[in-house]
């Protein structure tokens, strides 16, 4: 039985929400974040997401384990972020236009393979219980947590330390920062760029598997609402800073999970606005986060949007 | 100097394995053989041969366009020659890229730096190693540099990011990185652009104490003979992509190196002075304006300066000192924070309109990014000041293409601007002719204010004598000129009176002319005095 909360079911359901919406953010962020700080932006990854979202709904229906859909999802990931990389690749091809036409085709094609797995139920991902401590319903619910979102939080780790400590982290940087000086030290330009837009890709294919393996866990056309589009803008907002795209991805769950949650305690009027918070939020940070003489500090400066 | 005596030099350090006197007695360490390299149908370089020493210091000497550039990248990989063949120790190599080269010993600091902007100096030079360990571990690095740094007397900074160091300190961290590299062999293309005098001798001066120590080999990419007179043993010179000489340096006057460089060629002459009294009110007056974030690199906090007419004001100082935005405020690229511009008594807002009635005209660095653009015909470019009024100066809403067509083909004639015609695309016209361009645009009809930044940067010497001409011509038809130029010798050549930069200021002042203290002026542009 449900205790009644009064208006603390608000904060707690956004604090669930967090928890539970930040996770595709999260892993979309993180694998863009590799892809930019290479010099590459990939537009596409929404596509992948859903493709993923597809991909590892179909792949734990087939095989009957959730973590073998998850891989499924971040192979066909791969491949999306292989086709971006050789393409970008191409003398004269903006990464940009590449993007947003890999976005559609993934799209198209998750629908187009996706319909036969709408019916069919799949085994989904189990998750961790953090608020079994607790006697209030609501608490134990809010805070359940995916193993992914924990396993993200490790990425987003590691990735600091790659960034930082590394040979392999500092050549990916150098290619972002400066082509010239990276050719000049003779290190290679297209196979890092590829190599990180198809960990971008994989990145984003997982987080699309989350979405249909975990929550809202179901394969719909619907599944997807803008996370893979959104991600992108947030790895600006953190700076390209993992760490940094990890609290953002919370804030941007947050703000999602603030429409169902007034819905849930009974506001019946104007909820439909709250859904659209995160976009609102990305505008607004977007427009606070602007500045007329300072260039973008962090940005990789191959990037084709700060050039 | 005489190759006797720098080879008793050698003796003199004695006992290493392979004697450096012996190795440039007997057999150049790098050699490139009748290398030849086209870009399509342009022959940029022709069958040239060019032998270093062990220990020598080798000036390659030529203009702008030479062929200087093309020759090194040649011989490290950076472009694929069409002909010919580089010889290391008396065996052909093939250099597929700058990491061979770099494997095989041979280092180069390019004209445009090659250091990541975000990474810092520490990161950099660890970076540029050939084996960077998987997992770096920045203490032990950081120890074993500070140490490497300390047996060197050039300086800078460890754990700043090089997007805050200024471009001096650039150039002695990418030459600090080849010496960290151990590169038998070192190029420098045009290395001391971005110094003052002061630090390149001490950085030319300090190389050719280690060339001669160690026995490395030091290629000098030049066009300026002071440095070739002080610094080098030997010289090669190049003009039009051919091989037109080389020698010892002391067997050569400084006239006969130029001989060889520019060849059979009339060069504008200047015209002299004339004793116009300069203008008693003020043409420009800054007072107390600010732009760019303070104290960051590029930011601008002029208290005062005043530009007559009649006289050229030269603004000098290493790139990065706020000269940039100083012209890009007055050209409207770039907005104030506080203060004012004046033009003639006038609050001067740099729009067209103004820029129009006051008749202040600009003559950016890189025309062709800045001035031009570069799709469009020479013709509409020299109209940018003129499309939208007739012959009477009023306004017409339609454009009177033959007269704009008539306009430029006049300008082309006075100015000689070399085109195909006056509806080429502009871009495609020589970096002197852009620059001839842009010029005859912004002289044309009455100045009050002309300002010009790095005019000659980067052309041959015919242009620039040309364009240094047109301004001097400009001072004496009233207009005043503020000249804003790294190269100091311009800055001398031209200027009544000087002004030099540091940080976005104006920190010192003095008369122009032949009495000037270049010395001091130096010590003022790297900040102290």
């Amino acid at each position: 039985m449900n205790a009644d909360l009064g208006l603390w079911a608000v904060p707690l359901a956004v604090l669930g929400g967090m928890l539970r919406v930040s996770t595709p953010f999260l892993f979309v962020s993180l694998g863009e974040c590799v892809t930019e700080k290479s010099g590459r932006i990939n537009l596409g990854l929404e596509g992948t997401l859903v493709f993923g979202a597809m991909a590892g709904y179909g792949g734990a229906y087939l095989t009957g384990s959730p973590w073998l859909g998850v891989l499924a999802a971040g192979l066909f990931g791969v491949l999306f972020g292989l086709l971006h990389g050789f393409l970008c690749s191409l003398p004269k091809v903006n990464d940009i236009a590449v993007g947003i036409a890999l976005m559609l085709l993934g799209t198209g094609l998750a629908f187009f393979f996706g319909k036969p797995l709408i019916q069919p139920a799949a085994p989904m991902l189990p998750a961790i219980p953090l608020g079994a401590w607790s006697d209030v319903p609501q608490v134990r619910a809010a805070l359940e947590v995916s193993p992914l979102f924990v396993i993200g939080l490790l990425i987003a780790i590691a990735l600091l330390f790659v960034f930082k400590r590394t040979k392999i982290g500092l050549v990916l940087r150098m290619v972002g920062d400066s082509a010239d000086a990276a050719r000049a030290m003779g290190y290679p330009i297209l196979p890092v760029r590829i190599g990180a837009t198809a960990f971008g890709g994989f990145m984003a294919g997982v987080a699309g598997a989350y979405l249909s393996l975990y929550y809202p866990g179901s394969w719909n056309e619907a599944i997807s609402s803008g996370q893979g589009l959104i991600a992108v803008a947030l790895v600006i907002f953190a700076r390209w800073n993992p760490l940094a795209c990890f609290g953002a991805a919370l804030l941007f769950g947050g703000a999602g999970a603030l429409g169902p949650a007034l819905q849930s305690v009974g506001v019946t009027e104007g909820y439909y606005l709250f859904y659209a918070a995160p976009y609102v939020l990305t505008l607004l940070i977007l427009f606070f986060t602007s500045s007329r003489t300072k260039a973008l500090e962090g940005a990789p400066r191959e990037l084709s949007i700060t050039k | 100097m005489s190759a006797v005596s720098v080879a008793e030099r050698f003796d003199d350090v004695g006992a290493s394995e392979v004697s450096p006197s012996q190795a440039r007695a007997e057999r150049p360490i790098l050699e490139a053989v009748g290398l030849t390299k086209r870009f399509g149908a342009f022959t940029a370089l022709n069958d040239v041969t060019i032998a270093l020493m062990a220990g020598e210091f080798h000036a390659l000497l030529g203009e702008n366009g030479a062929g200087k550039s093309t020759l090194v990248k040649s011989m490290l990989g950076y472009y694929h020659p069409d002909g010919g063949a580089v010889v290391l120790d008396d065996r052909e190599v093939t250099i597929a890229n700058p990491r061979d080269a770099r494997r095989l010993g041979i280092g180069m600091v390019y004209q445009h730096f090659t250091l990541v902007p975000a990474m810092t100096v520490l990161e950099n030079l660890v970076m540029s190693r050939v084996d960077v360990p998987s997992v770096v571990n920045w203490a032990k690095e950081r120890k074993a540099l500070s140490a490497f740094l300390e047996t060197m007397p050039l300086k800078v900074p460890l754990d700043t990011p090089v997007d805050r160091l200024s471009s001096g300190e650039r150039q002695k961290t990418e030459i600090l990185k080849q010496l960290y590299l151990k590169s038998r062999i070192l190029v420098l293309d045009e290395p001391t652009s971005v110094l003052t005098p002061e630090e390149a001798r001490q950085v030319l001066g300090f190389l050719r104490a280690r060339a001669s120590e160690t026995g490395m080999a030091v290629l000098l990419i030049t066009h300026k003979f002071s440095e070739v007179t002080a610094f080098c043993d030997r010289v090669t010179v190049l003009r039009k992509g051919a091989k037109v000489g080389e020698g010892l340096v002391a067997d050569l006057s400084t006239k006969e190196m130029a001989a060889l460089m520019i060849g059979e060629r009339e060069l504008t002459q200047a015209p002299g002075r004339d004793e116009n009294p300069k203008s008693a009110e003020p043409v420009l007056a800054l007072k107390g304006v600010r732009s760019g974030d303070s104290g960051t690199r590029g930011s601008l906090a002029i208290e005062e300066l005043v530009v007559h007419g009649g006289e050229i004001v030269g603004i000098a100082g290493i790139s990065g000192n706020g000269q940039t935005r100083l012209v890009e405020l007055i050209s409207g690229q770039a907005q104030k924070t506080s203060g004012e511009i004046r033009v003639k008594g006038e609050p001067y807002d740099a729009s067209r309109a103004t820029a129009q009635a006051m008749k202040v005209r600009c003559l950016p660095e890189e025309p062709l990014r800045n001035a031009c653009v570069g799709r469009m015909s020479v013709s509409d470019n020299i109209a940018f000041r003129t499309f939208d009024r007739d012959a009477s100066g009023s306004k017409i809403r339609l454009l009177d293409k033959k007269r704009m067509l008539q306009r430029a083909q006049e300008l082309i004639e006075v100015y000689s601007i070399k085109t195909q015609g006056p509806s080429a695309p502009i871009q495609t016209l020589s970096g002197g002719n852009v620059q001839r361009a842009v010029l005859a645009r912004e002289l044309a009809g009455e100045t009050d204010l002309l300002v010009a930044a790095n005019p000659c940067f980067g052309l041959d010497f015919g242009a620039v004598a040309d364009i240094r001409a047109q301004l001097i011509a400009a001072r004496n038809r009233g207009t005043a000129v503020l000249l804003v130029s790294e190269d100091l010798d311009e800055i001398v050549a031209l200027s009544d009176r000087i002004c030099v930069m540091f940080e976005g200021r104006i920190v010192f002042e003095c008369a122009g002319g032949d009495a000037v203290d270049t010395t001091r002026i130096g010590a003022h542009m790297a900040g102290h005095h």
